[in-house]
């Protein structure tokens, strides 16, 4: 399909505001030279470009969008309703604060939520996304340290089935990342743990469950250990959706948390975000957290108070399941993802072959050696029946891994359907194993080349080149 | 309350049975009993959704929505045509993830590399990133592509907005970087108190077009005087405003960063905004965060995907140039169907707009007995004005709707003005001025 740049006429456009009310006025000082080629469009050729862009974006509301690791829930119609709200929408940041009383009110309802379900005693809307939710929590861990005038601890231990965000998060912060190994069951190694647990360190980055889907029974010990070595215990949230209402960070020894509003609270992704990454962190930590008038806080990261309108929608969505729907999701979350997992593990091996939390991780290691069809060819068949692939080559420490994170908003239709898809593919895989290199067959692009894309970039569209 | 867990009972035990349990709690073997937990959580009861509509419209009820807004400050009101929501409220670029799977997720890639055209074009520059979070987040992640192992203290000029530079500083204490300040001479950077301070441990200079005060910095003598001091050039800039002013890249700047929320994207209340960066190619691999590229399927047809990903985190880990991975996608597809909207004359007449009438008001406050702070410089569509009596003002524009300018220290209030207010408020507004002014 055609760039936005390469449809339209030149001097086509809308006038969306009319004439001037007050005489123009031109400013004097160094002005724009060069020509500004934005494009010039009809309002109608705008209204078919991006209806087509759609068109070839699969969305969570196009259909099954396993993705592990990314708890792609059904994101409510109510959310969307609530943060379209004129009396939201329309609020300027700096307005005196008797002016936006409902905007604080919002703030205040959901941070009390969250700190009930996370077992902490305070929190910040301030962060994102995740990531920087990560980096936040790791700066009040830094600036504890400093304030207790610990100054030799300058690393952070991060599991080796770690996001990737982790050790960049802790870099950001100005630590030193020791990865920690992980054991044959895919939990935190306590020898490795204790050996490396010493005075120099700050401390400790944890999902539970982990990222290869199990919750890791040895949680009290991993976090008495590493407070006992005078570190802190930090909870990554990417996972909570499958404990929430069951288990708390707070209880199994964790300072200091970030969740992803984006993912366990049913706000949606935005094709990459806006997200929200709240942090919430013991009382003792509470006068680090940024936004805040507090001689001891980190400061701000990120201007105003956060990504308002997804708190307006997690809001939504917690007024809505409330205390009974908040454990109901995490079970059947976790249930979908047994159910999927059992009826798949004959033929798919998993990489831990146990009861697991929310997701589930396969390894195509023996289906790759016997037939040649790897983790990325199996995804890529998936696209054919309007399935998103699961999460591929993640976590590291597994081979040919495929990550299945079903959510609890699926039927169980949807789930056997899902079972079915993947058991024919590797039926195909056995019997015809060439023709599943070049799949996807009905989708509007197949394969792209992402190597010539990484050596010779093109980032944006070449006016010379193409004559305009 | 309502549910959006569709199993009902009789097929919860039947999936029970197929994974060989017999109750929901039977899959939580793994989590040690000592931190289960024994009671309900002490949350409300979840509602109806007729019941949290009412609730969550009567909070939206309690904030005031200004029919007349004078305040800017990182923040602006800006006409957002309709097809901007038509085009941005598909489902499908609201509901979708990151981009990972390009055979689907094309309509979200070229609606990046459209964006990353769009920033390019705007600011002069080679190269730019699919956003991040904010502008002050994009200032942040500007100085970090700038250290190097002998240099590496962040100058900031004393008229970049004092949220862009207190992200700055959170973001320097993380990396144990020291933040100086260039003071100001006359409301805009003062060159000669800059060129001491550029010395060669400097990593880079940030300085804001138009600046907080409003004013317009000479962007190519400060420029020449950083990298004359062998360091970089960060320029943070109003988007708006680069439809008039000389680029970034025309000022030899190494990198462009800004707010992106004046483009078709509403209050909100401080968000979620769009942070936008561009730099040279160069320092393109420098850049945090997703950037899409146009490649070729194995049938030859155009396609996009993520690219240049050996920079991120999920590759690199510790050593990635940003931890960044959701970033503000569906802002920055808002703003490029914006500015496809708007196009290059129209965003050029709102850039005009915004300027006459600030220009105007600027002169009614004058008259109306608010002399303005810097009288010699030239200003977009913000400036400072005198301002004795704040607290009484801001209740009198309250009372008829308005909202005034942002109070600064020393009596002193910051105004904007936009292609949205008409003259007839603006007559208004001063008629309140004077009124209080008198009294």
């Amino acid at each position: 399909m055609k760039l936005i740049f390469e449809q339209g006429h030149p001097g086509r456009g809308t006038d969306y505001l009319g004439p001037c009310d007050v005489p123009m006025v031109s400013i004097h000082g160094a002005l724009r030279e060069k020509p500004l080629r934005l494009p010039e469009v009809s309002e109608i050729e705008v209204d078919r470009h991006y209806s087509q862009l759609a068109r070839r974006t699969h969305g969570v509301n196009d259909g099954f969008y396993p993705l592990g690791s990314c708890t792609m829930k059904y994101n409510p119609a109510i959310n969307e309703y609530a943060a379209s709200l004129p009396g939201f929408t329309q609020v300027h940041p700096l307005q005196e604060a008797d002016t936006a009383q409902g905007c604080r009110e919002v703030c205040e309802r959901l941070k009390a939520m969250l700190c009930e379900i996370t077992g902490m005693d305070a929190m910040t809307l301030q962060p994102a996304a995740g990531a920087h939710g990560e980096f936040t929590g790791l700066l009040l861990i830094k600036a504890y340290h400093r304030a207790m005038g610990h100054t030799g601890r300058t690393k952070i231990l991060v599991p080796d089935s770690a996001h990737g965000t982790n050790p960049a998060s802790a870099s950001m912060a100005g630590f030193e990342v020791v990865s920690i190994a992980s054991d044959e069951n895919g939990f935190v190694d306590l020898g490795a743990l204790k050996a490396a647990a010493k005075e120099d360190v700050a401390g400790l980055m944890l999902t539970n469950p982990n990222t290869v889907g199990l919750f890791d029974p040895q949680i009290l010990e991993i976090t008495r250990i590493v407070h006992e070595a005078g570190g802190l215990n930090y909870y990554d949230g990417a996972n909570l959706n499958a404990v929430m209402g069951v288990a708390r960070p707070g209880d199994m020894g964790f300072d200091v948390v970030h969740l992803n509003l984006h993912k366990t609270f049913s706000t949606p992704h935005g094709g990459g975000g806006p997200g929200s990454g709240p942090n919430g962190c013991k009382q003792f930590l509470a006068p680090f957290l940024p936004g805040q008038d507090t001689p001891e806080s980190i400061g701000n990261v990120r201007s105003f108070g956060g990504n308002f309108l997804v708190a307006v929608r997690a809001l939504t969505y917690l007024m809505t399941i409330g205390r009974e729907g908040v454990p109901q999701a995490a079970k059947h979350a976790v249930l979908n993802a047994n159910y999927m997992r059992v009826k798949l593990s004959d033929l798919f091996p998993m990489a831990y072959d146990r009861i697991c939390m929310h997701e589930f991780v396969m390894s195509l290691e023996k289906l790759k050696e016997e037939t040649g069809v790897s983790a990325l060819d199996v995804a890529k068949a998936m696209l054919d029946h309007g399935i998103h692939p699961p999460t591929m080559y993640f976590p590291l420490i597994v081979h040919e891994a495929l990550m299945v994170e079903p959510t609890e908003t699926e039927t169980r239709e949807t789930l056997d359907e899902a079972v079915r898809v993947l058991r024919e593919i590797w039926e195909k895989a056995q019997q015809d194993p060439s023709s599943m290199h070049h799949l996807p067959e009905t989708t509007p692009v197949c394969r792209p080349d992402e190597v010539a894309a990484a050596r010779n970039p093109r980032i944006r569209y070449d006016f010379e080149a193409m004559g305009r | 309350m309502a549910t959006y867990v569709p199993a009902a009972r009789e097929e919860e035990q039947a999936m029970l049975e197929a994974c060989g349990l017999h109750q929901l709690d039977d899959l939580y073997g793994d989590v040690p009993a000592s931190v289960r937990l024994t009671t309900p959580l002490n949350l409300p009861e979840g509602m109806a959704e007729m019941s949290v509509r009412r609730e969550m419209e009567r909070l939206a009820g309690q904030n005031t929505v200004f029919p007349h807004v004078f305040r800017g400050a990182g923040a602006y009101r800006h006409m957002i045509p309709a097809i901007v929501e038509t085009a941005a409220g598909h489902e499908a670029f609201r509901t979708a993830y990151t981009p990972y799977q390009a055979e689907i997720s094309q309509g979200v890639l070229q609606s990046i590399f459209e964006f990353q055209t769009d920033i390019c074009e705007l600011t002069g520059m080679e190269a730019a990133n699919a956003s991040v979070y904010d502008g002050a987040c994009a200032a942040a992640e500007a100085c970090e592509m700038c250290r190097e192992r002998k240099r590496s203290r962040i100058l900031v000029s004393e008229s970049v907005d004092p949220k862009v530079l207190s992200v700055i500083r959170t973001y320097a204490f993380g990396r144990d970087v020291q933040v100086d300040l260039v003071p100001l001479s006359g409301g805009v950077t003062d060159p000669e108190a800059l060129s001491a301070l550029v010395t060669e441990d400097v990593s880079c200079l940030v300085v804001q077009q138009p600046n907080f005060f409003g004013c317009l910095e000479d962007l190519d003598k400060l420029t020449a005087q950083a990298h004359a001091g062998g360091a970089k050039m960060i320029v943070h800039f109003n988007p708006i405003a680069l439809a008039l002013l000389k680029t970034p890249g025309e000022c030899g700047a190494d990198i462009a960063v800004g707010e992106g929320q004046p483009l078709g994207i509403p209050l909100s209340w401080g968000g979620p905004y769009l942070g936008f960066m561009a730099t040279t190619a160069k320092l393109m691999r420098r850049l945090p965060g997703r950037i899409v590229g146009e490649t070729a399927d194995e049938q030859g047809r155009r396609a996009f995907v993520l690219t240049l990903q050996a920079r991120e985190q999920h590759i690199r880990r510790e050593k990635a140039s940003s931890n960044i991975c959701s970033n503000e996608a569906l802002c920055a597809l808002r703003a490029a169907a914006y500015l496809a909207a708007m196009g290059p004359k129209g965003l050029r007449e709102v850039a005009v707009q915004c300027a006459s009438k600030a220009h105007y008001l600027q002169k009614a406050l004058e008259e109306a007995g608010l002399p303005p702070v810097f009288p010699e410089r030239e200003f977009f569509h913000e400036f400072v004005t005198h301002c004795p009596d704040a607290g009484r003002l801001l209740s009198a524009l309250r009372r008829e709707g308005i909202l005034g300018g942002l109070p600064l220290s020393g009596n002193r209030m910051l105004w904007c003005a936009t292609e949205m207010n008409t003259r007839e408020e603006m007559d208004r507004a001063a008629a309140i001025v004077r009124e209080v002014t008198k009294q």
